[in-house]
Order: structure tokens, then C-alpha cells, then sequence
């Protein structure tokens, strides 16, 4: 997917202004927050769970190398095979190699978030393969040709009217008389096309939301069971995970588990939670002939004790989307990448670039609402600040932002010039105010005058009136 | 009991009331204020801007100037924020300052805080009476916890009724530099606290901190609203007397 992050403020402005994906936002938001608030309510102990799990990700990414080694030791143990891969390009080559080898012709794909980083669907199906997607949310995105805007709901955007227009217009066979005006509807629509493609697909990918090292087993959560399908009725299953999904054990996983559910979607525990160790064994009556892991690098290797270590945290959960105010305003596609939201403007600069990602890391105002619901305590707003700063360092910000700030910071290192310099900004606004006490619109100010006026100085500086006040101070 | 002030840049530029009326609330309480000369503005804009190294020259002003004082009371959660929460990570690599920004940290309350650990009570002379809706910035809520304290204080005047914001915990839209950088997106958040005002039934919104009251107070004023906008300390004080933010001078 070709990044248009660069373009964020005019995908923002067009996603503030399409009605339809507002209504979509407004009516997805609330119930997320809701039911998060509602689940932890139930759980007196969150707190000490949230400290529990960020142990368990603290200890495993300090030993990462170990625990991957024993994972892969464990996954060829089991029948299985691990594929190391660090580039996009390299995991898309991996998995069309298992393919060919493979002879396969039709692919049933569940979620994956690395599977989108890496653009697996592009790969596949540029090299002749036929890529369904599994997941409702991702089948509606890829019928309309678009990329997921939310990492747990990626069709959260459409309304319900348009997924029963695409699926009108992609599903109308001259003998279609399902009606698809509800919602039980529309997904009993899916699910009659979906079928096939479980039972005639000869390669299985699915993500995976943990990897277990003690074991060699990959984890998925989902709620509609299209992943257990896909990984155990083809021939051949194919895991996409990135490096810091691993844990040590059965157990750090389930207390991984316990936060995941309740942080996305305030389920105690997803409808499904699947644990896939190797391929079919000899007395298994279902289940795969292989069973592949190509783990992802992709730039976090790098980021490991570094500035944005702590990001490695994350769990993939969504609750600082859900939270974050600027994300319920505009949306996921607005950030114009594969992660939206605080992590994707955490995440974005550092695998497209900063040069293409600069403005996500600004568009927030740090009001600290994704820190404050992260289940990994990940410092999300020092993390965007870090990106400021690079930027800074390396002079992106346009000249006039910049020019204004130099200006701002030689004064305010020197007390009686600032001092002067704002009695005379002071005593100036408030002049030309002529006594109303605000301005509808004043030049250089046209940011903040277009939708709310500016108040008005009342008069001098405090610093000026003070001195005033009390002579020998 | 020597108490700096720390102003704050709005509060100097903008509106100098809320810089006398926590004078007034500090002296009802004892306290010999001193605002100390030295000072311009915590440094956020640099901070924030990803220029650490002026921030750093800043807080160092700062610290300076703000040494040696018993306490430093600061109208506003943000820049109280900045002195307790960002001037320690500023100097994590230079021991000997950054013992000196602990220092200041553990001596800096925001001002509603403050008067609510000091009890207060002989501070509070508001005679307003009405409906107070009461708007927490992000950081006095998110960085320093303080949530209760300005609504203790508020129910200390008899005349208040307090009502309660919808999503009070969502950021009005402010976000300093942010609500220039990307007008269209902080349009749309304050229009959205502004309804949430608006709908509350309030006829005074207060806040302690002054950015997000501008930015409020301008959405309300351009949505032609009649509720009134002041700063905590303003109210608390009595000093509702002047014209609301953003309100004209002669009716």
C-alpha cells in the first residue's frame, strides 16, 4: 500500500466533511469506549494485570533472541517450519514460495495487521493467485478495493447501507432473492460465500496475536470463527507474525489475553481464542499438512532499546483509536497507512519514513487519553514527542512554523526583551479591539478565527500591571 | 509562607485577571506572593515542538528563578504539568539539574490543587451564584491526577450549582500549537465540547487553565451562546464583576 500520510491534513479535511463516514464514526465510537469502561468496572484487579503484563513484555523483549530461538525450536519440534524474514519484500517472497511449492491456486486469508504491512494481498494476487479474505470486516474492505481504517474493525467506516450495496452489486446473480437489509442479513450473505472459499482454498493464512514460546504455538482471537476455518481446512497453514508477538509461556499468554479482549472490544475473552501447535498429526481428524511461521522483522529489530522501545509493547488492541479524540474525528484512512490512530502515528514515521509520515506524530495534542487506556502503559505521548523531535533535528517542519518558533524561543530566553515585546503584543490586540472583547478574525491568526473567535487581551501584562502594583518587588 | 507565582504566558498576555485573582486567593490563605520577574513560559511551545534544547535553556530559567521559595503555585494544569512532570525527563541525563527540577516539581501545585491541600477555606469570598460547569484540561487530569479539588473548591460557594460535561474527559481541541497546525480537526473537537457546554444547562464555564477556556470561550462566542466563560480562580476570588473571556467591555 503506497503511503499518503504526507497528505494528512487534506485526507483529514475530506473525511470531516463526508457525511457518511461521519455517521459511521459517531455511531462506532461510543459503543467501543462503553463497553471497554463497562468490562474493566467488572475486573477490580486491571490495574495490577495491566502491571502484570507489562512485565511479561518488558521481560520477553529483553531476551527477545532467546525466547524467538525456542519458539522456532519448538514450532520444528512440533512438525512446523519458521521462516525469518526482516523486509516486506522478503515475507511476501517467502509466502509465495510455500504457494507455489504448495501448487496452489486459492488462498483463504484471516486478519492479519503484519499481513497488511507487508501488502501479502498485492503479492498473492499479482502472482496469478486468488486472495479471499475471511474476516467480515476485511472481506467488505477488500470487495470496496480499500485498505482497513480501524486495526480490530477495519470496515468500522462503511455504514451498513453501503456494505449491503457491495455486496448487492458484487454477490447479484440472476437468482439472488436474499433480501440484505439487516444485519443478520448481510452476514448470512457472507457467510454463503465465504464457505466455499474454506472448503476449496489450498493455503490457509491467517495472523497470530501471541506466539508461545514454551510451545511453538501461535495464537489467534477472533469472533467469528473464520480463523480456526482457514487455518485448519487447507492444506497448508501459513502464519504471519511480527517478532515481538512472542511470550515466554501458556500462562504470560493468558494474562495477555485477560487485557486484550477487555482493551478492544470489553469482551471478557473473544468468541474464539485458537492456539495452533504444528501441523495434523497422525491422529488428528483434521488440520493442515504444513505449518509455516514467517516472522517479520521489518524494522523492529531496530527499534529494540531505542527511543521507541517501549512501542514493542503493543498488543494491537485499538483502545487509543478508540480513545483518541483526533482518530474519532477523521477516521483511519486520514493517517493514510496501514495503523492509525496514536500507535499507527508512532508506528508509521518509523517503518514509511518520517519524511512521509511527519504529520501524524503532530496532529495530536497530547492530552494523554491513549496512555491513560493503554494496556501496556506504552507512553504514547512522549513517543510522538520523540518523533517531534527528529523532526526538528533534521529541519522538516516548513520554514515559517519553524522561523516562528526561533523567534518565540530567542525571546522567551530573555525576560525583559519578552517582557516588552508582549506589553507592546498586549496593548496592541487589545487596542484594536475597540472594547468587543474578541476578534472574529484577525491576519495570521486565520487558523484559529475561521471557526472561533479570538479573546482579547485585557489590557497590559500581568508582569507590567504587577510592577505597577508593587514597585520595589 | 513565601509562595512564587508562576503567571504563565496566557495568563500574562491574555487575561492579567486570573494572574491577580490567584494572588488574592493565595493571600486570603497567608501567603507573602512574590512573582518573580525572571519568568516568561514553561517552554511548552519549544518542548512540544521537538526543540528540547530550548526547552531545556528555559527550564533552566525557570528553575533559577523559582528557587528558594517555599512554594510555586501555577494557574494552570499545563504549564504545572511541564514543571512537574516534563522538566525532571528534560534533564534525565544531567544529575545536578535534574535534582534541582525534582526539587522544583516536589514544590509546584496547580492552583486548585494547592488551595484544596491548604484548606482553603479562608481563600474562597465567590459570591456567584448559578449553574458551573467545570471543563479538566488534559493535563491537570491525565498529568496531575486533579479532578477533584477544583469541584471541592467550587461547592465551597454557596451560590453554586455544579453540573457536569458530557465526555468530560475528551481534550477540548487546544492542544497548543496543535489547534493552528491543523485548524479543520480542532474545529471539530471544540464545536463538540462547545455543544457539550452548551447542553449541560451551565450558565458559567470555568477551567484552570486558560488555553483551553480561550479556545471554548471563542467556539461558544462564535456560536452566539450566552454561557459565560471564567477562569476558576476568577470565580473563587469574586472577580466575576469584569467582562466574561472573550466578552466585550461595555455591554
Amino acid at each position: 500500500m503506497k503511503p499518503t500520510s504526507a497528505a494528512f491534513s487534506d485526507n483529514a479535511r475530506r473525511a470531516l466533511h463526508d457525511a457518511t463516514l461521519q455517521q459511521a464514526l459517531a455511531k462506532a465510537g461510543v459503543g467501543f469506549v462503553e463497553k471497554r469502561r463497562a468490562a474493566l468496572s467488572d475486573l477490580p484487579e486491571f490495574a495490577a494485570l495491566r502491571e502484570a503484563g507489562r512485565e511479561i513484555k518488558d521481560h520477553t523483549l529483553a531476551n527477545l533472541d532467546h525466547y524467538l530461538l525456542r519458539f522456532e525450536q519448538q514450532v520444528q519440534a512440533s512438525g512446523g517450519e519458521v521462516h525469518w524474514v526482516d523486509t516486506p519484500a522478503e515475507a511476501c517472497a517467502a509466502v509465495l514460495d510455500i504457494c507455489t511449492r504448495a501448487g496452489a491456486k486459492r488462498v483463504a486469508k484471516g486478519k492479519s495487521m503484519v499481513g497488511e504491512e507487508i501488502a501479502i494481498n498485492d503479492a498473492l494476487e499479482a502472482a496469478g493467485l486468488d486472495v479471499v479474505e475471511t474476516d467480515l470486516g476485511e472481506y467488505i474492505i477488500q470487495i470496496a478495493h480499500e485498505p482497513p481504517s480501524h486495526i480490530i474493525a477495519p470496515a468500522v467506516h462503511k455504514t451498513r447501507q453501503q456494505i449491503a450495496d457491495l455486496f448487492e452489486n458484487l454477490h447479484h446473480q440472476p437468482d439472488l432473492t436474499r433480501p440484505l437489509e439487516t444485519v443478520p442479513q448481510i452476514v448470512d450473505e457472507a457467510r454463503q460465500i465465504l464457505r466455499d472459499t474454506f472448503l476449496s482454498a489450498d493455503v490457509g493464512i491467517t495472523g497470530a496475536n501471541f506466539l508461545i514460546a514454551e510451545t511453538g504455538s501461535t495464537v489467534i482471537v477472533t469472533n467469528e470463527g473464520n480463523g480456526d476455518l482457514s487455518a485448519t481446512l487447507p492444506r497448508v497453514h501459513i502464519v504471519l507474525a511480527s517478532i515481538e508477538k512472542v511470550v515466554p509461556t501458556l500462562e504470560d499468554a493468558s494474562v495477555l489475553l485477560r487485557l486484550l479482549a477487555r482493551s478492544a472490544t470489553g469482551q471478557e475473552i473473544t468468541s474464539y481464542t485458537t492456539f495452533f501447535t504444528g501441523p495434523r498429526r497422525g491422529e488428528d481428524v483434521d488440520g493442515p499438512e504444513q505449518f509455516h511461521v514467517i516472522l517479520v522483522d521489518n524494522g523492529r529489530s531496530r527499534m529494540l532499546g531505542g527511543a521507541y522501545h517501549e512501542m514493542l509493547r503493543c498488543i494491537r488492541c485499538g483502545a487509543c483509536l478508540n480513545h483518541c479524540p483526533v482518530y474519532s474525528a477523521v477516521g483511519g484512512h486520514a493517517y493514510g497507512w496501514v495503523y492509525p490512530g496514536p500507535m499507527g502515528a508512532v508506528l508509521t514515521p518509523l517503518m514509511v519514513g518520517l519524511d512521509e509520515g511527519r504529520p501524524l506524530p503532530n496532529a495530536s495534542t497530547l492530552c494523554g487519553r491513549c496512555e491513560e487506556v493503554c494496556p501496556m502503559s506504552i507512553p504514547l505521548p512522549q513517543l510522538l514527542r520523540e518523533h517531534r523531535r527528529q523532526e526538528f533535528e533534521r529541519k522538516l517542519a516548513p520554514p515559517r512554523s519553524r522561523w516562528a518558533l526561533a523567534v518565540w524561543a530567542f525571546s522567551a530566553q530573555r525576560p525583559r526583551l519578552y517582557r516588552w515585546a508582549s506589553r507592546l503584543g498586549s496593548l496592541l490586540l487589545n487596542k484594536s479591539s475597540r472594547g468587543r472583547g474578541r476578534f472574529r478574525s484577525l491576519p495570521f491568526a486565520e487558523g484559529w478565527t475561521a471557526a472561533r473567535d479570538l479573546p482579547a487581551p485585557q489590557g497590559d501584562t500581568f508582569m507590567a500591571q504587577w510592577q505597577r502594583r508593587k514597585p520595589h518587588d | 509562607m513565601r509562595v512564587a507565582l508562576f503567571v504563565t504566558c496566557l495568563v500574562d498576555l491574555f487575561r492579567p485577571s486570573v494572574g491577580f485573582a490567584s494572588v488574592r486567593l493565595l493571600e486570603r490563605l497567608g501567603a507573602e506572593v512574590v512573582v518573580p520577574p525572571e519568568q516568561t513560559c514553561c517552554g511548552q511551545p519549544a518542548y512540544n515542538n521537538g526543540d528540547f534544547e530550548t526547552a531545556r535553556a528555559i527550564a533552566r530559567q525557570v528553575i533559577a528563578a523559582f528557587d528558594g521559595f517555599d512554594h510555586v503555585v501555577v494557574p494552570s494544569g499545563s504549564c504545572a504539568g511541564m514543571l512537574v512532570r516534563h522538566y525532571p525527563e528534560l534533564f534525565r541525563d544531567e544529575p545536578e539539574t535534574l535534582a534541582r527540577a525534582q526539587a522544583l516539581a516536589a514544590r509546584t501545585r496547580e492552583l486548585s490543587a494547592f488551595l484544596a491541600e491548604s484548606g482553603g477555606e479562608p481563600a474562597i469570598d465567590g459570591t456567584f451564584s448559578g449553574k458551573v460547569a467545570m471543563h479538566d484540561s488534559c493535563s491537570a487530569r491525565r498529568e496531575l491526577g486533579i479532578v477533584d479539588a477544583p469541584r471541592a473548591l467550587l461547592g465551597r460557594l454557596a451560590g453554586v450549582e455544579s453540573v457536569e460535561l458530557k465526555e468530560a474527559e475528551t481534550c477540548c481541541g487546544f492542544g497548543g500549537t496543535f489547534c493552528v497546525k491543523y485548524p479543520d480537526i480542532s474545529a471539530r473537537m471544540v464545536t463538540d465540547k462547545a455543544e457539550a457546554v452548551i447542553a449541560s444547562g451551565a450558565d458559567v464555564l470555568v477551567s484552570g487553565d486558560l488555553g483551553c477556556l480561550m479556545n471554548i470561550a471563542g467556539r461558544l462566542s462564535r456560536m452566539d451562546s450566552r454561557v459565560r466563560v471564567y477562569h476558576l480562580a476568577e470565580l473563587l476570588a469574586g472577580m466575576t464583576s469584569g467582562p466574561a473571556i472573550g466578552e466585550a467591555e461595555k455591554p
